[in-house]
């Protein structure tokens, strides 16, 4: 090997051109998201269901709440934004999996990821790009559709259960709906990427965020407690509490922390399968 | 320019491309022939850096696809399968390959005018016709305006009109200096576009030479005769050292002896000739003389698989 092509891979993809060339990739895959339906659809869905599920929930707990015991009414009351923020997301961070899923795995369905791959024939900075995109998007969607429902469940529950967004961790577990959301879509991205096939991927990431939890449970002892612990939307989900329960193994930041790395591992393999298998 | 060096490439078992070397020069449109799963695509794919060789390498201007920094602006590329979101229209899926390269919005602009796609630009690609979505992939591929083409099989689903568009367009691209590499298994399309041929035949090298020189040197020149004394034509024929068969009841197709030798023999034996019309071998005979044995499902007429003739300019 000649000195100069021993130097030259160094100079790849660094230096002023590179970033250029990065910000462009950024504004095509802007492009992408917004020219199809789907990103539109799904995202109304999200909001739509977050919402309604939000007043339903709390509009229902404020008219069972003379039929409902003291208990019930003591753990409503002492943390009133996990339900609040809790029982819309359980349901509507379904849109944001198969979005995206759809995202990477729809590229190959109709055959655009030749075309994408013969724009950025190095790959990876494609699906960097498209990640950077795609969480920037679901995180300002998601972090107004969580606060725009903590507002509107608070006024629901206000009579029964006032709970305040400067009540201690309230700020936090709001604001942290926004980024487990933000944190799910490229979790389900990535899966896409590496399954190739919408169907088969979104089968996988509701596997993992839905029912892979209650199986872990059912391990014996304190190994399915620590298993469960450390499961991607399990850990993810902390973030989204703003006290921390008794049995917790992770602090919110730890377990927000936990499903980072998850997702990142993810993230990782894709790129390093993106670029070892024929497109 | 577009260099191949012993590519190969398997899928599973099966081998699609077998140490496959050619040269494709700028300045003429070079035509890539060979029958279906003879390994175009395959071989397109592995220039354009979509597929990894098992060995050898493919470099344009010098460079693996994969180290070009702007690769629009360099090579344009249609490929054979779609390759555009159902969901986007023709103007963004566009956009998006101009934004990745720096382009501006009026080149995308230009590019549809140019291939005739004004009024339906605005429409979702999924519901354009094969020719349609034919002329989308011209269109991303002259995008960048780019010195090199490499365009599969891009005749396929374009109206008789579009056709002699696209071609008259790919001898202008190639006289102003650029790489032209197009393929098809259409031979007789090739001969009214491409000078030059690369012809493949199960993923090996069959011909690497000029049109003229692979209609010319590929095929065995036929005689057709027409008499009614085709059988007693056939003995003197066939005594003489030539090859006939009967085509029709006063038909006979002779191989391997010109017209005057044969009206020679007929006026000897005072055999009367009503027609003797020498058959000059189309692009389509030649093409299937030199594959023979190749054809990925074709039946070899003896039964034997022989080695097809290599022929090199």
């Amino acid at each position: 090997m000649t000195l100069a092509t021993a130097v030259r891979p160094v100079s790849a993809g660094t230096g002023p051109a590179a970033r250029v060339r990065f910000g462009r990739l950024l504004l095509a895959e802007w492009t992408k998201l917004r020219s199809v339906r789907s990103t539109i659809w799904s995202l109304l869905l999200l909001c739509v269901l977050t919402l309604g599920l939000t007043a339903l929930y709390t509009a229902l707990t404020v008219s069972q709440w003379d039929q409902a015991g003291a208990f019930h009414h003591a753990q409503t009351a002492a943390d009133p934004t996990a339900l609040i923020v809790g029982g819309g997301l359980a349901l509507s961070q379904l849109t944001v999996c198969v979005l995206g899923v759809l995202v990477m795995a729809s590229e190959y369905s109709t055959g655009s990821i030749r075309a994408s791959l013969l724009a950025v024939p190095t790959r990876t900075p494609m699906l960097l790009a498209k990640s950077v995109v795609f969480a920037l998007l679901i995180f300002v969607v998601g972090e107004a559709v969580a606060f725009s429902s903590f507002f509107l469940g608070a006024s629901i529950l206000h009579a029964k259960a006032p709970v305040a967004i400067g009540d201690p961790g309230v700020a936090r577990a709001v604001a942290g709906a926004g980024l487990y959301l933000s944190v799910l879509g490229l979790f389900a991205l990535a899966v896409g990427a590496l399954l190739r096939h919408t169907a088969a991927a979104v089968t996988a990431v509701i596997g993992l965020v839905l029912v892979l939890s209650p199986l872990a449970q059912l391990l014996p002892g304190s190994l399915g407690k620590h298993v469960d612990a450390y499961l991607p939307s399990e850990a993810g989900h902390l973030i989204t509490q703003a006290h921390r329960a008794s049995g917790d193994l992770l602090s919110p930041w730890q377990g927000f922390t936990v499903f980072c790395l998850w997702t990142a591992a993810l993230l990782a393999a894709a790129a390093w399968s993106l670029n070892r298998r024929d497109a | 320019m577009i260099e191949a060096r012993d590519l190969s490439k398997h899928y599973g078992g099966k081998r699609a491309v077998d140490h496959l070397s050619f040269t494709v020069p700028p300045g003429k449109v070079t035509g890539f022939l060979g029958p279906n799963g003879a390994g175009k695509s395959t071989t397109m794919r592995l220039l354009l850096g979509l597929d990894r060789a098992d060995t050898g390498s493919a470099t344009i201007d010098g460079k693996p696809y994969r180290d070009l920094a702007e690769p629009l602006r360099v090579v344009g590329a249609l490929l054979e399968a779609r390759a555009v979101h159902t969901g986007r229209s023709a103007y963004n899926h566009l956009l998006i390959l101009a934004q990745t390269q720096g382009l501006p919005r009026r080149r995308v602009e230009e590019v549809i005018d140019l291939v005739g796609l004004h009024d339906v630009a605005r429409k979702r690609a999924g519901g354009f016709s094969l020719g349609m979505g034919q002329r989308l992939g011209i269109a991303a591929a002259l995008l960048g305006d780019p010195a090199v083409l490499v365009l599969d099989e891009p005749v396929n689903g374009l109206d008789p009109e579009a056709i002699l568009w696209l071609r008259t367009l790919l001898r202008r691209l190639a006289a102003e200096g650029r790489t032209v590499f197009l393929s098809s298994h259409l031979m007789n399309e090739m001969a009214v576009t491409a000078e030059h041929l690369i012809v493949v035949g199960r993923g090996r090298l069959i011909a690497d030479c000029t049109t003229q020189q692979f209609i010319a040197r590929s095929s065995q020149k036929s005689v057709l005769v027409k008499s009614p004394h085709v059988r007693r034509l056939a003995e003197l024929i066939a005594a003489a050292g030539g090859a006939a068969a009967a085509a029709e009841a006063d038909e006979l197709t002779v191989t391997g002896m010109p017209a005057e030798r044969i009206g020679y023999l007929a006026a000897r034996e005072g055999l009367e000739i009503y027609g003797l019309t020498p058959q000059s071998a189309t692009l389509e005979e030649a093409f299937i003389d030199l594959t023979r044995g190749s054809l990925e499902y074709g039946t070899p007429a003896d039964g034997t698989h022989h080695r097809a003739k290599e022929i090199k300019a």
